[in-house]
């Protein structure tokens, strides 16, 4: 169970080696190394909290937001920006360019451009950087979890 | 019309419902009842059929009739609704779609329960997923009614009423038979047939012009009447403030909306996990964002061969441009061609018509029973009677559908639709965001921030000049328009988000980490996902 990338460990009072295992402040099986207490088995609620701030999960949720926030702040300014120029500024937008194409018609097909790229950028972005580290969490959260129900009936 | 358009589309028609219904019979034969497989489909539909699904889903008539007539009209302004369509599925992409499946089980109001106090918040946001979801119906069923207006020439209104009923009764058929396995289906081949309609009709366009895109815009410009003004921003909602707000804020609703369109949401539980969500999403991505490249090349199609006057003359609202224009590009009114494609589009609008009226009142059934129902009775009902219910809430809606469906008749559809993006937008959103995102959120917030979206959307929509004091409102002989502008977004979304943070702020319930740990690490991570 234990690896060493991080992730959250499910044997309550086993010897850790792994360098991450300090970063987990969980309140159970805290054994700083040798002998670690027969601590009570930790209700379903803990395991959560645990894996919220295990390394590997705070890795995999800043992956995500450091994607996604800058991601949605560039397409919610750049839409927004194309509706209130649209409303404010028709002068701007009429402005040919090519032909009968003007400003308006780049910008409205340029959204469209935009969309595609964001949308493959981030499906490459979470399939590279996320779903492999989000996969193994999921079956070690699982795994704690099914150990904690075990533990406590 | 002539006989022969109305009897082509009606066999097409009826050869879609029979299709349709005899996947309705086929999936439903080793149907076990349980609420997984009514709402869900089994949870095992792949990525692409479930991108095909969520496109047809999304793609409603509004789009495929409203939008190209907006266009057809107004030129440039219509195209903002296919902009802001697409746009908004970078939101959904981003922020909900993987999430919302690794959360959820079958509705919006699981998300949002699992972290608070589960009857306060059930009960709100199933009233605001029923309400959002009733206006996306009204809109489907007055797309329905003009279509039929046009194939008998205005000339029944019976007819025309019939024909509403009719969508309607079928539409519970399938939901209340089939659930969402038989819904997906449908939506799969009304998705195809809606595609493949499109492509052809925007081949026949760019081939009237040799491909020449320069032209068809030029021509376009030239039989509206208004010359280069029809190719920029500013015709519909340009003039005074009043309607530049109106524009600014139909943008917002729409790239705001549709992450909170409740029969969207529940797309995402037909799949086995958050990474077939996301790829579901690209692949409705792909789809959609061709789709509405292309309602843009019908519209000023329809602008440049039909002319907005003729479009005009058969719906005031636009509603018929594309039909109109299909009939001229096959040849004309006299001509076979004419006579087939005329036919063919109305069979499509139709079909995708009751594909997306199914797909809505399958998500509204399973608010009222899986939320509304489930927490207004205090003993909890069992799957199997919660599946019974909601086949009964899949009747009571579309009764009311018909019923308003027919009040609304001569409003534009994709305006509707915006209208009730809008909604989705004010009450679904905030609270959705919030209870995925923000650690200190609590009950208060949450119920806060849904009846503090609803509550002002819904009433500026009555207040606004949709319902009264104008010619061309639902009740033009009265005047209780107090506010401005047709589309509450501008006013009601901001409403809605500072709703949920004032509750917040002032509730006294100190807000639970564990359960907000657990949302984050089950959204982010799936475990645990049903």
């Amino acid at each position: 169970m234990c690896s060493s990338d991080g992730r959250p460990c499910a044997a309550g009072g086993a010897r850790y080696d792994d360098p991450w295992y300090d970063a987990l402040a969980s309140g159970w099986g805290e054994s700083g190394g040798t002998d670690a207490p027969e601590a009570d088995p930790p209700v379903a609620g803990d395991v959560y909290l645990e894996v919220q701030r295990s390394a590997a999960f705070r890795e995999v949720r800043s992956r995500y937001r450091r994607f996604v926030v800058p991601a949605v702040a560039v397409f919610l300014s750049w839409y927004v920006a194309y509706v209130v120029a649209a409303t404010t500024a028709p002068g701007l937008m009429a402005r040919p360019v090519v032909g009968a194409v003007n400003v308006a018609m780049v910008a409205g097909l340029g959204q469209f451009l935009t969309t595609f790229l964001l949308t493959w950028a981030y499906a490459r972005h979470a399939r590279l950087r996320r779903d492999r580290s989000a996969l193994e969490l999921r079956w070690d959260t699982q795994e704690l979890t099914r150990v904690t129900r075990g533990g406590v009936s | 019309m002539t006989e022969d358009h109305q009897a082509l589309a009606l066999l097409l028609f009826g050869v879609f419902v029979a299709i349709t219904l005899a996947i309705t019979t086929w999936v439903s034969r080793n149907r076990r009842g349980s609420a997984e497989e009514f709402y869900a489909g089994g949870r095992l539909f792949t990525p692409m059929e479930n991108g095909f699904a969520i496109a047809g889903d999304y793609m409603s008539a509004a789009s495929f009739l409203g939008v190209s007539g907006l266009i057809a009209l107004f030129g440039y302004d219509g195209m903002l609704y296919s902009v802001g369509f697409l746009v908004a599925w970078l939101v959904v992409l981003f922020l909900v779609a993987e999430l919302v499946r690794n959360c959820g089980r079958f509705t919006l109001a699981d998300v949002v329960a699992a972290r608070l106090r589960e009857r306060p918040v059930r009960i709100a946001t199933g009233t605001s997923s029923v309400t959002v979801s009733v206006l996306y119906l009204v809109a489907q069923m007055v797309g329905a009614g003009a279509l039929v207006a046009l194939l008998l020439g205005g000339r029944s209104e019976a007819a025309q009423a019939w024909t509403v009923i009719g969508v309607g009764a079928l539409m519970v058929i399938y939901v209340s038979l089939g659930g969402m396995r038989a819904t997906t289906w449908i939506q799969i081949v009304k998705s195809v047939l809606l595609l493949g309609g499109t492509v052809a009709l925007t081949a026949l366009v760019l081939l009237r012009f040799h491909g020449d895109f320069d032209r068809l815009l030029l021509t376009a410009a030239e039989r509206s009447g208004h010359g280069d003004a029809f190719l920029a921003p500013g015709l519909k909602y340009g003039g005074d403030w009043t309607a530049r707000f109106d524009f600014i804020s139909l943008g917002l609703a729409l790239v705001l909306g549709t992450a909170g369109l409740p029969h969207i949401l529940s797309r995402f539980f037909t799949v086995p996990t958050a990474r077939a969500a996301r790829r579901s999403v690209v692949w409705a991505i792909g789809l959609i964002g061709g789709f509405y490249l292309m309602t843009i090349v019908l519209g000023f199609g329809a602008a440049a061969i039909v002319g907005p006057e003729a479009v005009r003359g058969s719906n005031a609202a636009g509603n018929t441009a594309v039909p109109l224009l299909a009939l001229d590009l096959g040849g004309g009114a006299a001509s076979t061609g004419g006579t087939v494609l005329f036919a063919l589009v109305a069979a499509i609008a139709f079909a995708t018509i009751l594909a997306v009226v199914a797909g809505i009142t399958l998500a509204s059934s399973a608010s009222v029973a899986h939320d509304l129902y489930a927490s207004l009775r205090r003993r909890r009902a069992e799957p199997r009677s919660e599946v019974a219910v909601a086949r009964v809430a899949a009747v009571g809606i579309g009764v009311l559908a018909i019923a308003l469906g027919l009040l609304a008749r001569d409003l534009n559809v994709a305006f509707l639709v915006g209208l009730a993006f809008a909604v989705a937008a004010s009450a679904n959103l905030p609270v959705l965001l919030y209870s995925l995102f923000w650690r200190d959120f609590t009950t208060r917030g949450a119920v806060w921030a849904v009846y503090g979206g609803l509550v002002p959307a819904v009433v500026l929509v009555l207040l606004s000049p949709v319902v009264s004091g104008s010619p061309d409102s639902l009740f033009p002989g009265v005047d209780f328009q107090y506010f401005p502008l047709q589309n509450p977004g501008l006013v009601s979304i901001p409403l809605g988000f500072v709703a949920g943070w004032l509750g917040t702020l002032t509730s006294a319930e100190v807000p639970d980490e564990a359960k907000h740990a657990e949302t984050e690490v089950r959204s982010l991570t799936g475990a645990g996902a049903v």
